[in-house]
């Protein structure tokens, strides 16, 4: 997608009025749409502004309460997923892990890159809608194998081999919608493993095949511990909507960990439209996780790992704050690989973008050659010195949010808790459900 | 998880099948069973009593065993099949042989929707009928149905074969990729994309070999073949109206 007008420039005529309903951004598409009678087709989440993670502030201990010496006291940030069912659940030293992202996506350098940075810091990473690569299995300590509705690539010797097992009813990006990889990065390599022809636009289904509805979803969970002998803890990932209501039943249903994904999260390929106008901000979303979670009994029971827009540690310690055992980085780590850096800004302006703004994720000719099946552009990414890279972000993240927890006085990042944050907007004091600051009012719960 | 021994009803004597009986043993435990290392070896053959609907008996076979199950099974029979032979001697709930890889699964009765849903290779039989989305996304099984299909079925089929010995539904291959389809009887309606084809001496030579693996007394001259038109495979949005 063209970056665009970004901000309002000022007007060749200071006497010129640009609407508000119809400004520059608005008539460009619709003269795009009109011209090329194909709706708009992106990678990356939602763009638009939002209330988010941003709109929350800690408080810090003072006199009521104390905190922990920076450097000498120890905030410890590890993280056990799955263990409500499965004999070997996932024992991660950071919450931050890595999110789904497919091979065809992606290339295979990127995936093994993602899988040696999270490998480097004891945490996970996961495949995507296309099954499991070689490299991508050989170089991450923790993996997480997708079970996706289209079940490209699925097979039980890679369920198998897999850590744990995520079941995916829906991404943050386009919850209710399936996938579409366009054919220009179908290669051989990606149509073999997806058994389609090479060049064809891969749809991926919105339904799983066979089965429908909570009551199924139980019967299919079972199946999934059987084939694989009660071993692999089972992830339910459910893009943010009615999120309520679908984490109880995914938790009655029997899911060990719970992904939820809000609107920011990122996609490979979906229409602008569905980015925009569809799902709900991570930071509404999460906190109805957690009240559906504790109304059952299962709050730290059944882990809840939140995604969408998940960007340093100040997010990270606000999930945990907020009732989340773990975050999934994607977006994120793809810039840590790479992506969108400044170094590649003429490249992307040759291709109509620039620099920071590049989202043609499903055009495959991506300069950093991380949303690509090209070989020449997948080889500028040294797969190791990314997952370094990567590596180095994630520790960030987590060092960050060891900072903002012991100023509040926790000695792990779970003890942060949701009396440590208050907000700048009313929107996001009653989407996160903690006071507005200055005040003891959170609005929709009375004064 | 309970010890072999306690799964089983009589123990293996020379080739007669370790027997199961599901009415006092745990799916669990049969399937721990099923899954121990060279079980081919130590127990080639099984048979599995009382399953009474119970759900994913038999799941994630990866052996050379015969499995032999007296009964009507639930949910997921046989589901990601590799390698093994798995009789069910009764009628399937949905998604039996579900992702199959590779074997044979057999149902003596009809079959509940979705059956070999995405398999990948293998061959299952239904001498009875199958429900709705029978094949759907299949990608490399051959099926054989000795009655009719419902409908949906082989929806966006990737690859492999579907024999139809009776009628099928509406819609039948809707979004069809690359697998092809036979059908004896009468067809409710294609779906988008679907189109008849030739049946050319290949394909009547391919159905003969499907329908005597499959034990089917049919004339393959009497069926007809159906596949992809292939016009959606890239999105124009000229088709859009068959999105």
């Amino acid at each position: 997608m063209n970056p665009g007008p970004r901000s309002p420039a000022l007007p060749p005529d200071p006497t010129l009025r640009e609407s508000a309903t119809f400004d520059r951004r608005t008539i460009a598409e619709i003269q795009r749409a009109a011209e090329t009678g194909i709706y708009d087709i992106r990678g990356g989440g939602a763009k638009r502004k939002v209330p988010h993670f941003d709109d929350l502030l800690f408080l810090g201990a003072s006199m009521s309460r104390y905190p922990l010496e920076g450097y000498r006291e120890r905030c410890d940030t590890d993280v056990v997923l799955g263990a409500r069912n499965a004999t070997f659940p996932l024992h991660l030293s950071t919450p931050v892990t890595v999110a789904g992202m497919s091979f065809g996506a992606l290339s295979g350098r990127a995936k093994e890159a993602l899988g040696r940075g999270a490998s480097e810091v004891n945490t996970s990473t996961t495949t995507g809608d296309g099954g499991m690569t070689p490299e991508e299995r050989g170089q991450s300590k923790h993996l997480v194998y997708q079970y996706l509705p289209s079940r490209y690539g699925m097979n039980p010797d890679d369920l198998r081999r897999a850590d744990a097992i995520e079941v995916v009813l829906g991404q943050g990006a386009k919850p209710g919608g399936g996938g579409m990889l366009l054919g220009q990065k179908i290669t051989e390599r990606v149509a073999g493993m997806r058994t389609l022809p090479m060049g064809v636009d891969q749809r991926s289904a919105s339904r799983h095949p066979d089965w429908t509805g909570p009551d199924d979803l139980e019967i299919k969970i079972r199946e999934l511990r059987e084939i694989t002998d009660w071993e692999k803890p089972i992830y339910v990932k459910i893009g943010a909507t009615r999120t309520y209501y679908d984490v109880k039943l995914a938790a009655k249903a029997g899911a060990d960990v719970i992904v939820l994904d809000g609107m920011q999260g990122g996609t490979a390929a979906t229409q602008d439209v569905f980015i925009e106008h569809v799902g709900i901000p991570t930071l509404a979303a999460l906190p109805q996780a957690v009240q559906a979670l504790q109304e059952e009994g299962l709050h730290r029971h059944v882990q809840l790992v939140v995604s969408g827009g998940i960007r340093n540690g100040a997010d990270l310690a606000k999930c945990m704050a907020l009732g989340a055992d773990a975050v999934a980085i994607g977006t994120a780590a793809l810039i840590a690989l790479g992506d969108n850096a400044p170094g590649l800004d003429a490249e992307y302006r040759a291709l109509g973008s620039a620099a920071g703004f590049y989202d043609d994720w499903q055009a495959g000719r991506d300069p950093a050659g991380i949303t690509t099946q090209d070989d020449e552009l997948a080889s500028r990414l040294d797969p190791v010195q990314g997952g370094r890279r990567l590596a180095n972000f994630i520790r960030v993240m987590t060092m960050e949010a060891q900072v903002i927890a012991r100023a509040c006085g926790k000695a792990h990042l779970h003890h942060l808790e949701p009396e440590d944050l208050v907000a700048l907007t009313i929107e996001a004091a009653a989407m996160a459900r903690v006071p507005l600051a200055g005040t003891s009012w959170i609005p929709g719960q009375g004064l | 998880m309970a010890a072999l021994s306690e799964v089983l009803v009589e123990p293996p004597v020379g080739v007669e099948p370790t027997t199961v009986d599901l009415s006092t043993a745990d799916v669990r435990a049969l399937n721990g069973a099923l899954h121990a290392p060279r079980v081919a070896e130590t127990s080639p053959r099984w048979r599995v009593l009382h399953p009474d609907g119970r759900h994913s008996i038999a799941v994630g076979l990866d052996a050379e065993v015969e499995v032999e199950v007296d009964g009507h099974v639930g949910y997921y029979c046989a589901g990601m099949n590799k390698a093994a032979t798995v009789t069910i001697n009764g009628n399937a709930g949905v998604g039996v042989a579900e992702n199959m890889m590779s074997g044979t699964v057999r149902v003596r009765g009809n079959a509940s929707q979705s059956a070999a849903a995405t398999a990948h290779g293998g061959l299952l039989v239904v001498e009875g009928s199958a429900a709705a989305r029978c094949g759907i996304s299949m990608k490399g099984v051959d099926i054989v149905v000795g009655g009719d299909v419902g409908h949906m079925s082989a929806f966006m089929g990737q690859a492999g074969r579907l024999v139809v010995c009776g009628d099928a539904g509406d819609a039948l291959g809707d979004s069809l990729y690359e697998a092809r389809i036979y059908v004896q009887g009468s067809v409710k309606s294609l779906g988008a994309d679907c189109v008849e084809k030739e049946m050319r001496a290949e394909h009547l030579a391919e159905l003969a070999q499907l329908l005597t693996a499959a034990g089917m007394d049919a004339d393959p001259a009497a069926f007809a073949r159906f596949g992809s038109g292939r016009s959606l495979y890239n999105f124009h949005v000229d088709n859009a109206s068959a999105y």
